[in-house]
């Protein structure tokens, strides 16, 4: 393994006990991840984080692609107020169809599972998570929920929206609801599995030097997104099970009908769906504090801030489910308490915008594709805050609730926030992930054309909201249309934008320029291997003796590792525990 | 007054509703729009005044700054206090009904709104209301979740099948508002429309003796008028249109073929049946969407429907 890397130096560390030399990267690796087993079967039976998280791409860039295809059809229906070209009942199917599908196949997985089991043990300097084949099989599990929802399309399909409120659901006698339910509750365990495996790799996996307060913000957001994780999903399976216990046994719990409460649904559901955007965005939080570090060439402003204000959303998120629930029926006092945690969940959002916005301040920036990607996630990402600060005032939501207002608010959060981001962690790793660069000038094309179609899919929906349009509307009253329409163009123009980027990743795929391991001079841990990275990671155990964003040390310092030759044997683990205490040492001096 | 996002909003025809939280809607626009600006103007401005010069620009490291974390944590903390304190107190006044409101019953069902007057008088889809005074409406459901949101009065409310809930509102113009259903129950939720119609308050009291008592005539005329206030033509037409249902239109002794295979004629009994259960016996090619009447709706009522069914050829 040795061989993938020269050692150019050698540096004795003060104090004692450790040594470590300097292992550069190779320009082209000959033996990578990719090379290393070859053939389907090989990738289908990997326990290869980088291959795990590849295939986990791979299927939310298929259902996103579903999904968004969904999308053009319904804004295609929605170009005239009545009938375009789809009978309502499809009509109803195919919104519930986008957004079951976008949040539980797409924004769930789409950056820990795809992206963060990808970079996650690079960042971490292991040579993979703490549970392999867990993290396989949480893979297979996630596959296997899928084929439930569309075993769902083929017992009628379901209509309920990817809320399935009561008694609404339970009077449907569509047998698509329940396949549909069961695939969300085998889907959930993918999750919790996803989320044990990171905690216990990021407590347990660290390479020597790697103390709490060198951990990449990155990292941090998705230990904070794992807990929510663990700690949510089980109340969704709990959820679907008392919903499938009542449609087949006819258990009264939620239907009034036999006696149940449908609010008590509201509150059982959002329990985990307020959690769940947390999920979907709080790793986004996390690449963007990497890529803006990277392209400014600057430590970043107020880690800590940006570190707990991270476990501070999580744990806040928990208490603020009832703000969907403002006009339901729920008691005063519970309304009046949710409104308030509401704002106090807002401001470590806005705390984490401000650092990121002062980490400019003084940089060296480079407006590569990821670098406008976090640009356009700061500005879609601010109005997806402010416009939830007018959701949370309580009169305001009353007026608000349940018009396009509030599908316009999820919607800069959800795609102008966790999709720009991984549209940004995935630019930035690409080179990473593939050894490959793609064409730049394409992809800031690309940027363009998402940022200003989405703009105008989703301005309009904030307006004509606020005038009253509900959402979930086949039809609809005159005074919309134009509104509609331009929300339509928008988002044709997005979808030209995403075959843009389509393109061109495929083109970098078979024709790209070779990356090199580092294109961007990052400082992070993952960059410090060879792009693609050999399949154990590193061809060293890397040494870390700087926090993962200080630029202004060299280079050099960056790329260390333990001198002695190992094998991965117990001998190897004492030394580099040895190496832990001595490192954390040095630093309290220095 | 002209403030800047005056265009985003509907006419505010109920100003004891609707003046409070439209004071915060633009309160909390403009607050945003101004840190927003803010924001992407720093941001953007940090981009252009220190993009990268050369592969070897140096960079100061700045870790921190307490006094900044403090500023931008607390001044966004206090402006989201008065926020919610605004909020809340606008909330309040909306929960809280003035004593002397006019108080109306309104039935939300699959897929129509069923009004009922304290003299007996019923409508479907319109709820005439006189200028000036508060209004009161009592709103349950009869099958799933539906939403009561007139946009022009800023009120809305959730309708639940167990339980009643209420919004109240006080229009101070005549003329049309429209309601919506804003909690989605199937099919034809987007055609769950109806209007509030305000009158000079004589005008309504005219109105409302005229329709005292509800459905008048012959047992025939009665069940048509029973037909409309239920909410029949919502899924079934008299003309012979399909919509969600089957057509009234020459059903009456007419065979039917059902869902499961069986053939079966019209008759009173199916008729009842149907009204009362309309799940024990689906007609081919229709889905089982409608709610039961069960409780609903009286015998002598079904009867009256029955013989205006008779009618329609």
């Amino acid at each position: 393994m040795a061989s993938l890397s020269k050692a150019v130096n050698t540096v004795q560390m003060t104090p004692k006990k450790l040594k470590v030399k300097r292992f550069v990267p190779l320009e082209n690796p000959t033996n990578t991840y990719l090379t290393d087993e070859k053939g389907i079967w090989a990738w289908l039976t990997t326990v290869d984080h980088k291959k795990i998280g590849l295939m986990y791409l791979g299927a939310v860039a298929f259902f996103f692609a579903l999904a968004g295809f969904l999308a053009i059809a319904l804004r295609t229906e929605l170009w005239t107020p009545a009938k375009t070209f789809i009978e309502a009942d499809t009509y109803n199917q195919l919104f519930t169809l986008h957004g079951a599908m976008m949040v539980f196949f797409v924004l769930v997985p789409s950056i820990p599972a795809a992206l963060g089991n990808f970079i996650l043990p690079m960042q971490l300097g292991a040579k993979d998570v703490a549970f392999p084949r867990l993290n396989l099989a949480s893979f297979y599990i996630y596959a296997f929920g899928a084929i439930f929802t569309f075993l769902s399309l083929a017992n009628n399909g379901f209509d309920t929206g990817w809320t399935f409120y009561t008694p609404y659901s339970s009077d449907t006698n569509s047998a698509g609801i329940i396949w549909v339910t069961l695939g969300v509750f085998i889907l959930g365990f993918s999750s919790i599995l996803t989320g044990t495996n990171f905690i216990t790799t990021i407590h347990k996996l660290r390479a020597p030097g790697i103390s709490w307060d060198r951990l990449p913000l990155n990292v941090w957001a998705l230990y904070a997104t794992s807990i929510i994780q663990v700690l949510a999903t089980p109340v969704l399976a709990i959820t679907i099970l008392l919903l499938a216990m009542e449609n087949i046994l006819d258990i009264g719990i939620f239907d009034p009908a036999l006696g149940g409460d449908p609010v008590l649904y509201q509150h059982f559901f959002w329990f985990y769906s307020h959690p769940a955007v947390y999920i979907m965005i709080v790793p986004g939080f996390g690449i963007i504090s990497e890529v803006i570090t990277t392209f400014s060439k600057k430590t970043i402003f107020g880690y800590w801030a940006i570190a707990l204000s991270s476990l501070a959303i999580a744990f806040i998120g928990f208490l603020v489910w009832g703000h969907h629930m403002f006009t339901s029926g729920q008691s005063a006092v519970a309304t009046t308490i949710f409104s308030f945690l509401t704002f106090l969940v807002g401001i470590p959002t806005g705390i984490k915008i401000f650092n990121w916005v002062a980490t400019l301040y003084r940089g060296s920036i480079l407006m590569k594709t990821p670098m406008i990607y976090v640009f356009i996630f700061i500005f879609l990402f601010s109005i997806g805050g402010f416009t939830g600060i007018m959701l949370g005032a309580l009169s305001v939501d009353i007026h608000l609730h349940d018009t396009y207002y509030v599908v316009a608010h999820f919607h800069y959060v959800m795609m102008g926030g966790t999709l720009i981001a991984l549209l940004a962690g995935l630019h930035y790793w690409w080179p990473k992930m593939t050894g490959k660069m793609y064409n730049e000038p394409l992809a800031k094309f690309a940027a363009v054309l998402i940022f200003v179609g989405f703009n105008v899919t989703f301005l309009p929906q904030f307006i004509m909201g606020a005038q009253g349009m509900p959402r979930r509307y086949y039809n609809y009253i005159d005074q919309f249309t134009p509104f509609h329409q331009t929300s339509t163009i928008g988002s044709y123009i997005l979808a030209v934008g995403f075959l843009v980027i389509l393109f061109y990743l495929a083109h970098s795929l078979i024709k790209g320029q070779k990356a090199g391991p580092n294109p961007w001079n990052s400082r992070g841990l993952e960059w410090q291997s060879t792009s693609p990275p050999d399949f154990h990671n590193f061809s060293h155990t890397p040494v870390v003796i700087h926090g993962p964003y200080d630029y202004h040390q060299p280079m050099e310092e960056f790329q260390l590792g333990l001198a002695v030759d190992h094998e991965y044997g117990d001998e190897q683990d004492e030394v580099a525990a040895e190496a832990h205490a001595s490192l954390d040492t040095e630093t309290t001096e220095a | 007054m002209g403030r800047l996002f005056d265009f985003m909003l509907p006419e505010n025809k109920s100003p004891l509703t609707a003046d409070s939280t439209d004071w915060l809607f633009h309160f909390i626009n403009e607050a945003s729009l101004v840190i927003f600006l803010g924001v992407i103007f720093a941001m953007i401005y940090f981009a252009i005044r220190y993009r990268r010069k050369s592969e070897d620009d140096k960079t100061p490291l700045i870790t921190h700054n307490n006094t900044l974390e403090i500023t931008w944590s607390v001044i966004p903390l206090l402006l989201t206090f008065v926020v919610f304190g605004l909020g809340y107190s606008g909330w309040l006044n909306l929960k809280t009904v003035p004593n002397d409101a006019y108080e109306i019953q309104v039935t939300g069902f699959k897929w129509s709104w069923n009004i009922n007057y304290e003299n007996g008088a019923q409508t479907i889809n319109e709820i005439h209301v006189p200028k000036g005074i508060p209004i009161k409406l009592v709103m349950t459901s009869s099958d799933v979740l539906h939403s009561f949101f007139v946009p022009e009065y800023r009120v809305k409310h959730d309708v639940l099948p167990n339980r009643y809930t209420y919004v109240w509102f006080q229009p101070e113009e005549t003329g049309e508002s429209q309601i919506f259903c804003t909690e989605y129950c199937g099919n034809s939720h987007s055609n769950m429309l109806a209007k509030v119609i305000v009158h000079e308050p004589e005008d309504f009291q005219t109105w409302l003796d005229e329709n005292a008592g509800g459905p008048t005539g012959s047992p025939i005329e009665q069940g048509e008028q029973l037909v409309t206030l239920q909410g029949c033509q919502a899924c079934h037409s008299v003309d012979g249109t399909e919509i969600i249902g089957p057509s009234f239109k020459g059903i009456w002794n007419r065979e039917r073929k059902l869902a499961d295979g069986n053939t079966i004629i019209v008759d009173e009994n199916y008729i009842r049946e149907s009204i009362l259960y309309p799940g024990e016996k689906i007609a081919e090619g229709y889905q089982n969407v409608m709610s039961p009447y069960e409780g609903r709706i009286n015998d002598e009522e079904i009867t009256k429907i029955i013989e205006y069914l008779k009618t329609i050829d």
